[in-house]
């Protein structure tokens, strides 16, 4: 029975629960044995126990729009009483006081906490061999990266860890871990979701986001993630219910191409790129129509958001300095410099470059040449996409110009690490949303198809990659038919 | 390229102890990122004015009602050094500023 409830979508698996045909404390210790057996270092933190019951006032599960399907949830959103570390050791242990209101609305819609993923530190990172707590390694090759930085997420759905997970993106963290783990990701639009009690890395551009096995459950989960919340201010309430997809066709989709991302420029990988098309063959077959479009600014998005995504986390990192909560290297010190060995001890080193590059990027003589020209170009991409949409319905790239590469095969080169969010940095610069399904495999690695539209578009994003999904037919099977207590079979 | 010496001054002000290892990397590291980023300066940017919010929204503002909050013993559970119902800190020094 525990094989046949890890084959049901989370979507199936509650309605199992709502038919009464599948007990959800049945499903519940299901994945909690299966995630408490990981060999991907995918958890950090397990739940170890089934819950009880319902939280206090909620119905009970069988009733409950989520039907008790557990999440794992990123460890960087608080958790009230669970470790909540952002993969860094200045957190290790940290355990909040209260919990993140995405996390607090899935569990009062029925996704109960299974476990806290491991993800790039701060959520900075691309492979996941940033976190303070090792890397985490892909389901499908155990010798290469998941992505990241939401890479414990992604690989735990993609490995049947979890039925559905949380993460977040701010320059493609949710979208590229999930097209190198062959799972469905999205980005909403910048303020769908609050950010309350997410362990902020760049304001501006950090986003919840859900990694599903597919598109329906991406929609199911994400309504229940949307809404104005009194406690993040640049949250919105969203203009309409998110539906669940029910689209065949694409017939009157405009599918715009930027040479500017999708070009010789962007480094595609040959595998990629044949997936790319493939798709784009297939979305014509639907009905849709494909043609080249224009995004001049595009392939300055990177260096923007180099210096953007730095600066400000240099300013929200500064509350890491052994006063309140996480690590203190004291040794009988000044303050200043019980600051700065706390920090030197407790981040790692791209942490550290980012503190670098941002405090550079805003001090005194540098902040207009820098930080003031990044936010300048920042306009010109959102005007860019503006322009776009006034043509076309939706954006596409492939997610990430590679698929999975080997552990270690780019830590020791920042700026080629940096390049992995080429084609997924544009959309948070300009807010909108932007999901990335799998299209296909190329040499047995995932690859992913991204699909941008305009902000509060993601009734009609979802629908698109629903049908496309449909098209396409991945079979993710294999990667959750590896025994997780052992190696690929 | 980054001069070592503005490195020592960016991880002051950004209160971060770096080792002479760590400086000499950092120096180079960012030399090669700035070098990319470097490009955008050329771009033509006259009049753009800068984004200070990606969502048009006006006014965000909250009614200013009290509400309660983490009760105090709460929000010193997790602090390295509480001390009389407060954070404790080392002195700040004669090294302080």
């Amino acid at each position: 029975m525990s094989d046949e409830i890890v084959e049901l979508t989370a979507s199936q698996a509650a309605a199992a629960v709502h038919a009464g045909e599948l007990d959800p404390g049945e499903l519940f210790e299901t994945y909690r044995a299966r995630a408490a057996a990981d060999t991907l270092n995918a958890y950090l933190w397990v739940s170890d126990r089934t819950p009880a019951g319902p939280p206090a006032g909620e119905p009970a599960a069988t009733s409950s729009p989520l039907g008790g399907v557990p999440l794992a949830v990123k460890d960087l959103f608080c958790t009230e009483g669970v470790p909540s570390q952002a993969g860094s050791r200045i957190l290790e242990g940290y355990r909040p006081p209260y919990s993140a209101t995405v996390v607090r609305r899935l569990a009062q819609a029925g996704a109960p906490l299974l476990g806290k993923t491991n993800q790039d530190e701060f959520a900075m990172g691309s492979s996941n061999e940033n976190s303070g707590f090792g890397p985490v390694r892909n389901p499908w090759d155990e010798t290469r990266v998941p992505g990241g930085s939401s890479g414990g997420s992604a690989a735990a759905v993609a490995a049947g860890l979890a039925p559905w997970a949380i993460g977040t993106d701010t320059g493609g963290s949710v979208r590229q871990p999930a097209a190198l783990c062959g799972i469905v990701g999205l980005k909403p639009t910048y303020g769908a979701c609050s950010r309350f009690g997410m362990i902020a890395f760049a304001s501006s551009l950090d986003q919840a986001g859900p990694l599903t096995r597919d598109v329906t459950d991406a929609a199911l989960l994400l309504r229940h993630m949307v809404g104005r919340d009194p406690r993040d201010s640049t949250s919105l309430e969203f203009p309409e219910p998110i539906e669940l997809p029910t689209r065949e066709d694409l017939r009157g989709i405009r599918l715009g191409v930027p040479d500017e991302l999708v070009g010789e420029g962007g480094g595609v990988q040959d595998g990629v790129r044949r997936s790319f098309e493939q798709t784009l063959e297939l979305a014509r077959g639907l009905g849709a129509t494909v043609e080249p479009c224009r995004l001049p600014h595009a392939p300055h998005a990177l260096s923007a958001y180099y210096l953007i995504a730095p600066a400000e986390a240099s300013a929200n990192l500064a509350r890491f300095d052994g006063v309140r909560y996480g690590l203190r290297v004291d040794s009988g010190a000044d303050l200043v410099s019980m600051y700065s060995r706390t920090r030197a001890a407790g981040f790692g080193p791209e942490v550290k470059r980012r503190i670098m590059l941002g405090t550079y990027a805003l001090s005194s003589g540098y902040y207009d040449a820098y930080y003031g020209t990044a936010l300048r170009v920042r306009t010109k991409i959102a005007e860019d996409f503006r322009t776009a949409f006034q043509s076309f319905d939706f954006v596409v790239t492939p997610t990430s110009p590679w698929t999975a590469f080997e552990l270690g095969a780019k830590l020791e080169d920042p700026l080629a690490m940096y390049l992995n969010d080429f084609c997924t940095v544009p959309m948070p610069l300009a807010g909108i949303p932007a999901i990335s399904i799998p299209s296909g495999l190329s040499e047995g690695l995932p690859v992913g198809f991204q699909l941008a539209g305009p902000a509060f578009s993601e009734n009609r994003l979802l629908a698109a990659a629903y049908a496309l999904e449909r098209a396409i037919g991945f079979d993710s099977s294999p990667a959750r038919r590896r025994d997780p207590g052992g190696s690929t079979p | 390229m980054l001069e070592r010496a503005q490195v020592d001054h960016v991880a002051r002000l950004a209160r971060l102890e770096l080792s002479d290892a760590e400086a000499e990397r950092m120096a180079v590291e960012l030399s090669k990122v700035l070098d990319h980023i470097e490009k955008i300066r050329e771009l033509d940017l006259e009049g753009v004015p800068p984004t200070s919010h990606v969502v048009d929204v006006v006014n965000a503002l909250r009614a200013d009602e009290p509400t309660s909050s983490l009760p105090r013993e709460v929000a010193l559970r997790s602090a390295p050094e509480p001390v009389a119902g407060g954070f404790g800190v080392p002195s700040p020094g004669a090294g302080g500023e």
